[in-house]
């Protein structure tokens, strides 16, 4: 929420997933409804939506800062070259050198080899404190302690895309990407920034976070399904690498420099309610009332539902009036899967690049129904454990 | 405090920002009351590690809040403790709101949150059989655990359990830019109030994180202070023979309001929020640009968003980690900004008492930089026995100064590429 009403225009995308690479491959997989790409094997039981593969070259030049990366920051730093270059600002070191950076992060990966040799031999050791000193001092690879720090996906994208206008990281799982996109918004509608670089990423394809994940009880280890069709077999979240960067503007600086809106965003909500029966849904027609006047013509509704059962029917339950009304209703987790921190900047992307693109993305299971291309955009996340948001876009 | 003619906008027609509340709790002891004390007595937290074994560690000392108990320990358990307890002095002091029912929203710069050692060796013992345990086999075992590990190590833990506690409004925002964390903490709060979104927030950073893997990393990177005996001489900040920066823990919390709602509720205004300047460096991850140029940025920028000259800041309150590389790359953006001032301004440095208590140092040494104004009193840097001549500084040297300062620049900088200045004035602009 900002009290600032300059206008703000999404004028560069940068997005891989499982589905592939950039605007134009994610709109035409979502409009035929091809995929899932779901690998069941790599960490079974729990089947990944991994992420395609990346000529990390073509955004990441040198190799030896491909090296002291681990596989979220190249997919990060990858995905923030993609935005760049979509917005025409690639390059522009004068302009990126006033340009804002917000990026949703996460924690650094482990490097589950090391961690299973040291649990292992602390099992039976006599000293097992002094043991794992040692074993800490002689197996952890110093570079890639900086690889843990959560802000060094914006640092790295500091190094190889020299955005240093400012660099912000934000954390706290689903909540993360929504304060993002939320602080970013807020900030150009006020006039305290003119662009902004928001997004973030999220690779699938560790065992920690499967872990952490699995503490929780909250993942699925089925065979896939889409997410509405989850919650009556126990629910779970199948989580899927993504990464996503939008290059947020505002108007009259886009005009100055002869950029075309891919979209615009009205406004956008965050909540965080403590998830008692029914608080989600509560938080989401308070977020709906401030922001359904600025609707306009036919509405798609792009959830962030998890798959996870009880959180997932009450969303169900708080969208269908949207549906009953004549909007369409896509679950995007049922396409590329659940990257926490990513996954609300990654909605309001494909939000924003069907708008553009026309079409409707395929219903995935459900209640999703076919329907034609919409002229508003709204974005319904809600995190897994923790967090709300909902933002409005219109086509541009 | 007379309210006749006052002005609540700046320059820019924003509201202007004030601090109505402090807490700190530092390896010094919890609460302004003591750590001043102990600060303006040149006294360092610094003491040997007992929390786990050293003996075979290069580095062997560090700033562990040792009177806090977080049983487990774990280092987000440690750092809501602390960001409790400083959250709580701030909020008592500004006391703003009801109990649990603080009418803004909170930022808080929170270390990395992970599983860790004591946590993946119980999941290890509830497998059954020898063998090498895996993550799969981990896995296997921790659906049944019980979600308590879940909750504990999501990185939202820490703000969600503070926003629960004082009802903060809205989604807590947590966040990290390495070492200048604290100091992006009341950047942010900053902004939200100038752009009307909130009249009253907590800006809060804290850091409980000295444990053996995190030790052992920044050990890897030659980043911390060998000089273990004895353990308070080992932070040396612009000194010549300083070697690297010891880890430290702690937390500092502001209530920061708009002057408008701070005088119309009546309430004690302990300093201005003037500006906040930020720039990133694009060189290295963990050095900064030869020229040093994103440093200078930084500091130019917070002048220009204060809209103050050079010429009116009185005091340098100084990232100055110890390591080699911050304090000649600080003095060298001080330089290129300040001139030949540079050499004749107070520049003091807080971790050489409290160490380096990262996530917190930016919020720690605000807290630090208010209360300087107001008591007209400048911390020392301490441990400064042999003078750097390639950088030449009035650093305060080991015993504190009286002075009146009426505004002080606080930096913090960051692996990353992290710049963060800070400008606090003592009384609100005219």
């Amino acid at each position: 929420m900002s009290a600032g009403d300059r206008s703000v225009w999404i004028t560069g995308i940068g997005i891989v997933s499982s589905l592939g690479e950039g605007q134009e491959a994610h709109h035409e997989a979502l409009v035929a409804g091809a995929g899932p790409n779901v690998d069941r094997e790599r960490f079974a039981p729990y089947p990944v939506h991994p992420i395609v593969p990346l000529e990390l070259d073509r955004q990441i030049p040198k190799k030896g800062d491909q090296r002291q990366m681990e596989p979220w920051q190249r997919i990060g730093t990858y995905a923030a070259g993609l935005a760049l270059e979509d917005a025409g600002v690639k390059g522009d070191e004068a302009l990126l050198d006033r340009t804002d950076m917000i990026v949703a992060a996460g924690g650094g990966e482990r490097d589950a080899e090391v961690d299973s040799a040291i649990v292992t031999a602390l099992r039976d050791a006599e000293d097992p404190e002094r043991l794992l000193n040692a074993k800490l001092s002689t197996e952890l690879r110093p570079t890639l302690f900086l690889a843990q720090l959560p802000n060094l996906l914006a640092g790295n994208i500091s190094i190889v895309h020299k955005v240093t206008g400012s660099s912000r990281t934000l954390m706290g799982e689903e909540a993360a990407g929504m304060s993002a996109i939320s602080s970013a918004h807020g900030r150009i509608a006020a006039g305290q920034s003119e662009i902004c670089l928001v997004g973030g990423s999220y690779n699938a394809e560790r065992w920690d976070m499967l872990l952490l994940l699995e503490l929780g009880g909250f993942q699925w280890r089925e065979d896939y399904a889409p997410v509405w069709e989850r919650a009556a077999h126990g629910g779970g979240v199948i989580t899927g690498s993504v990464g996503a960067f939008l290059v947020l503007e505002s108007e009259s600086h886009a005009r100055a420099r002869g950029a075309e809106p891919i979209a615009r965003i009205s406004g956008v909500q965050t909540d965080y309610t403590r998830r008692g029966p029914g608080d989600a849904a509560a938080a989401a027609r308070r977020q709906l009332d401030a922001l359904a006047g600025g609707i306009e013509g036919s509405l798609a509704v792009f959830s962030g539902a998890t798959g996870i059962a009880g959180l997932t029917e009450e969303e169900q339950g708080f969208l269908q009036p949207l549906a009953d009304g004549g909007g369409s209703v896509r679950a995007l987790g049922s396409a590329i899967g659940h990257g926490l921190e990513i996954q609300f900047p990654a909605l309001v992307a494909l939000a924003a690049i069907n708008l553009k693109h026309g079409g409707s993305f395929a219903p995935r299971g459900g209640n999703e129904r076919p329907a034609t291309a919409p002229d508003s955009a709204l974005v319904n996340c809600w995190g897994h454990w923790r967090g709300e948001a909902m933002a409005l876009l219109r086509k541009a | 405090m007379s309210t006749s003619g006052r002005s609540y906008r700046d320059r820019n027609g924003h509201p202007i920002v004030v601090v109505t509340g402090m807490g700190v709790v530092t390896s010094l002891g919890a609460g302004l009351h003591d750590n001043w004390a102990a600060l303006t007595a040149g006294r360092s937290g610094i003491h040997a590690i007992t929390r786990f074994p050293t003996d075979d560690l290069r580095t062997k000392i560090g700033g562990t809040v040792d009177f806090v108990t977080a049983e487990p320990f774990s280092a987000p358990e440690l750092s809501e403790r602390l960001a409790d307890l400083a959250i709580g002095e701030a909020v008592a002091q500004a006391a703003i709101g009801r109990k649990g029912d603080f009418p803004g929203p909170m930022f808080i710069a929170v270390p990395p949150v992970e599983l860790e050692w004591p946590q993946r060796r119980a999941l290890a013992a509830a497998t059954s059989g020898g063998g090498e345990i895996d993550y799969p086999r981990l896995l296997a075992v921790a659906r049944e655990k019980g979600t308590e590990l879940h909750r504990r190590f999501l990185f939202g833990s820490v703000a969600e359990h503070l926003a629960e506690t004082y009802g903060t409004k809205g989604m807590p925002v947590s966040l990290s830019t390495a070492c200048a964390s604290g100091g992006t903490a009341i950047q942010l709060g900053l902004e939200t109030i100038r752009r009307g979104d909130a009249d009253a927030v907590i800006a809060a950073g804290t850091d409980g994180s000295i444990h053996a893997e995190a030790l052992i990393r920044f050990s890897l990177l030659s980043a911390l202070s060998t000089q273990n005996d004895p353990p308070e001489a080992a932070a040396k900040p612009f000194s010549k023979n300083r070697d690297g920066f010891v880890m430290a823990e702690g937390a500092g919390a502001l209530v920061l309001e708009s002057l408008e709602h701070a005088v119309a509720r009546g309430a004690e205004i302990l300093g201005v929020v003037e500006g906040c300047g930020e720039h990133a460096d694009s060189f290295h991850r963990t050095r900064s640009s030869p020229d040093g140029h994103a440093i200078i940025a930084a500091i130019r920028a917070a002048l220009d968003d204060a809209g103050v000259s050079p010429d009116e800041v009185d005091h340098i309150n100084a990232h100055g980690t110890g390591t080699p590389e911050n304090d000649k790359m600080e003095h060298m953006g001080l330089e290129a900004v300040f001139g030949e001032r540079t050499a004749r301004m107070p520049v003091s440095s807080n971790k050489s008492m409290i160490g380096h208590t990262l996530t917190a140092a930016g919020a720690v040494e605000a807290v630090f930089s208010l209360t300087t104004m107001r008591e007209g009193r400048i911390p020392p840097t301490i441990n400064y026995e042999v003078p750097d001549p390639a950088i030449p500084l009035d650093v305060v040297p080991n015993v504190a100064r009286d002075a009146a300062v009426r505004r002080v620049m606080s930096n913090s900088f960051g692996f990353g590429g992290q710049n963060v200045c800070l400008i606090f004035a003592a009384e609100p602009a005219q």
